[in-house]
């Protein structure tokens, strides 16, 4: 396609991608340098039906003034971005200096509300991501090898997990395992132990997430993968098959070589889905032991009676940042196909 | 002072006044009512009777237990989402703190007629709500469980605990514990009242700065902690209504649960025999205090500022229909205990009224206290997953709250 053809093509599609995600965006980095104003207070009495107390409420005719002279609030800088509550710089800082082991500082980091939540998000990355590769090509291999007739009926059992809404899916999950429920009572009796359970265990609770992901986000793979196995020529299989090439070894230099590139897009794609994991989270009730990076500027916005908009804000400033650096490689590998193509 | 206002609340929780029988006048022409409410029985009750009284008034309402999410952005708009907000002691305050809603003077002057003066929320002279109802934790027993084994109606959390491990010893329950350990704001809200059982205070006097890192701090985390031993295992995951069913399909025998809630847990559904054996007490203290582990909350109304004042006008006149209906305090009477003029405490209001006689402390209504309950509800999970020390999790409370608080502006 022509460049200039290319320009009116996507022309719609960039305005809109300005419009709805890079404007927001730039909204959000803005908003995340800015805290609120300096709170000021005033002694009161308060009377409600339980008695008359002196306490403290915001002055709002100071405060709406300030407001009204910087709506956006407090230039912060990068205050937000290295408080206790994000990277934490001058914690780790105490904490490298306090602590005597490097266990110990391990320990005392990943116990920061930022770090917690990336090492969940970061781990349910890494074992999501190639399992749902893996096991999306080995179902796409598998189901491309039954006979046509029970295809179908096949193919729409397998995406039903992507067609369940992610907090049903997960719902449903979530009273399976329950102490009371059918797989959690089963565990406590294959393990004889009355006190197992799933939603109490840190470990536990990370294990049935993964679990969850994996199987929520493997059909996405593989009805790309089972597309693409359409394409596969069936010249060179079958000249393999004559040479008396196993299946595997088929597989291994015939079909992957040549699914390649769609292998590339659903890693890029899962990646960047499994970086924002979030439903899960809600939907198992799992705060207590997984934070995710999504569920912190969540639990920002709305968790609080206060909305901490600075903090929210920060957080998604450091989660495209995140998602930047994991795609990092894949994108620079692409990028030198593309080049090295033209 | 304080004495004189613990006497009028049980004068009016106690007595049916006769006198007027005002009601409010409801002949309402015009404007639009539009109400936020969180949702539970004696709310609706509320809002329906408030709705009776809507004329030719455009009514809408909105009940939803994720009310506090929606609350701040909705009357944060202007013209504002909802006309009305109906709020507790802590959910005020984020209104208040972004001045969202409107003093009441003139329209409580105008048409709150029959209202009583407890009824009225007034900060720095200003009436900001008008409650219509009190609620609290509270202990709920099992009648025929503690009479079989021998045990005493616990009084203390202690003895909560000596009961539930005698029962766990005799085999009948395994988790004869619960109440509402859910991560996040409801765990909080066991910290806070437990805190307040041990006489503790959030802050230092005056100021913003916390100080629950103190011997009351880890007192409270421990007794949280073995509280937490006898509940089901997958306490952090259980709120109230999750308690609810437990209590209901008879796996617990002890149970601290807001008295809101008494009202499903007597009615007609489920286990007749679990039913006619649940009973109600008031609030445990702890730790050899003599205020309850509990702190009391009132449920009012609140008008948005960003809404015109017709339809605040309309919007009060109804709602203060509803705030001072003896009818309907006296059709509903088993679903709250109602702070309004003729109210008839009942055996399911047990448990307010002796949290009120045993001065229970309100809610602090602080407006930094949203961002301490907040750091509360996910820095002392760890420490109930025996992952941490009761020292580091309030330490991390702490830090936690300060870097919010500091993004807040309150320090």
């Amino acid at each position: 396609m022509p460049n200039k053809t290319f320009f009116w093509f996507f022309l719609p599609t960039g305005l809109a991608m300005i419009l709805f995600i890079g404007l927001p965006i730039i909204s959000t980095g803005i908003q995340s340098f800015y805290a609120q104003h300096d709170q000021v207070v005033k002694e009161v009495k308060k009377c409600d039906p339980f008695g008359c107390t002196v306490s403290i409420v915001v002055d709002q005719e100071k405060t709406s003034k300030i407001r009204e002279e910087k709506p956006l609030g407090k230039f912060n800088g990068f205050g937000t971005y290295v408080d206790r509550n994000h990277l934490a710089i001058e914690e780790i800082g105490k904490f490298w200096n306090e602590t005597n082991s490097f266990g110990e500082f391990v320990d005392q980091v990943t116990n920061l509300p930022f770090y917690k939540a990336l090492i969940f998000t970061l781990t349910y990355c890494l074992f999501v991501t190639p399992n749902v590769l893996l096991l999306g090509f080995i179902i796409a291999l598998s189901l491309n090898a039954v006979t046509r007739r029970i295809r179908g009926p096949l193919i729409f059992g397998t995406i039903l997990p992507m067609i369940v809404t992610p907090l049903v899916g997960s719902l449903v999950l979530f009273w399976m395992i329950d102490a009371e429920g059918i797989i959690g009572a089963n565990l406590q009796m294959l393990m004889d132990d009355p006190y197992l359970s799933l939603k109490s265990s840190k470990t536990l609770t990370w294990i049935t997430i993964i679990i969850y992901g994996i199987w929520h986000h493997s059909p996405f793979a593989f009805v790309v993968f089972y597309a693409a196995l359409q394409t596969v020529p069936q010249e060179p299989v079958e000249a393999a098959i004559i040479d008396g090439a196993s299946r595997w070894q088929r597989v291994r230099h015939i079909v992957l070589p040549h699914i390649y590139p769609v292998v590339t897009f659903v890693a890029l794609i899962s990646l960047m889905d499994n970086f924002r994991v979030f439903e899960p989270i809600i939907g198992f009730s799992a705060e207590g032991s997984a934070q995710s990076l999504s569920w912190l500027i969540y639990d920002n916005l709305v968790n609080e009676e206060v909305i901490l908009f600075g903090s929210a804000a920060a957080t998604s400033m450091m989660t495209i940042v995140g998602i930047a650096i994991l795609l990092a490689p894949v994108l620079i590998r692409t990028w030198k196909e593309f080049r090295t193509a033209r | 002072m304080r004495e004189t206002n613990m006497k009028k609340i049980l004068i009016s929780l106690f007595f049916l006044l006769f006198g007027t029988s005002a009601y409010a006048d409801c002949n309402i022409k015009s404007g639009s009512i539009n109400i936020l409410a969180n949702d539970f029985p004696a709310l609706r009750t509320f809002v329906e009777t408030a709705k009776g009284c809507k004329g030719s008034a455009d009514f809408k309402v909105t009940h939803s237990s994720e009310h506090n999410k929606i609350a701040v952005p909705a009357l944060t708009a202007n013209p504002s989402e909802f006309s009305a907000r109906i709020a507790a002691n802590s959910s005020i305050v984020p209104l208040m703190n972004q001045d969202l809603i409107r003093p009441l003077d003139d329209l409580v002057k105008k048409y709150g007629k029959g209202i009583q003066d407890s009824q009225l929320i007034t900060i720095d002279g200003k009436i900001m709500a008008v409650a219509f109802m009190a609620n609290t934790q509270h202990l709920y027993y099992r009648e025929d469980v503690l009479k079989e084994l021998g045990i005493a109606v616990p009084k203390t959390y202690e003895e909560v605990v000596a009961a539930s491990e005698k029962i766990r010893a005799s085999g009948k329950m395994q988790y004869p514990y619960a109440a509402a350990y859910k991560a996040g704001w409801n765990l909080a809200e066991e910290f806070v009242n437990m805190y307040i059982g041990h006489g503790g205070e959030f802050f230092k006097a005056g100021t913003a700065q916390p100080s629950i890192n103190n011997a009351k701090g880890i007192a409270t985390l421990n007794m949280l902690k073995k509280l937490a031993g006898l509940s089901n295992p997958d306490y952090l995951t259980h709120d109230s209504e999750a308690i609810k069913v437990e209590w209901e399909s008879g796996n617990v025998a002890l149970m601290t649960l807001w008295a809101s809630r008494s009202g499903t847990l007597l009615d007609d559904d489920g286990d007749a025999k679990i039913t006619a054996a649940t009973k109600l007490t008031g609030p445990a203290t702890v730790a050899g205090g003599n205020i309850p582990a509990a702190t009391l909350w009132w449920d009012g109304f609140t008008l948005a500022k960003n809404r015109s004042d017709s339809d605040a006008e309309a919007t009060f006149r109804a709602l203060a229909h509803a705030a001072a209906n003896k009818k309907m305090v006296a059709d509903a009477a088993d679903q709250a205990v109602w702070l309004i003029e003729g109210f008839k405490p009942g055996p399911k209001s047990i448990g307010v009224i002796e949290a009120v006689k045993m001065k229970a402390k309100p809610y602090p209504m602080l407006p930094q206290m949203g961002l301490m309950h907040g750091a509360l509800g996910s820095e002392i999970v760890e420490f109930l997953q025996g992952k941490e020390s009761a020292e580091q999790a309030l330490k991390d409370v702490e830090a936690a709250y300060m870097s919010k608080a500091k993004e807040q502006g309150f320090l």
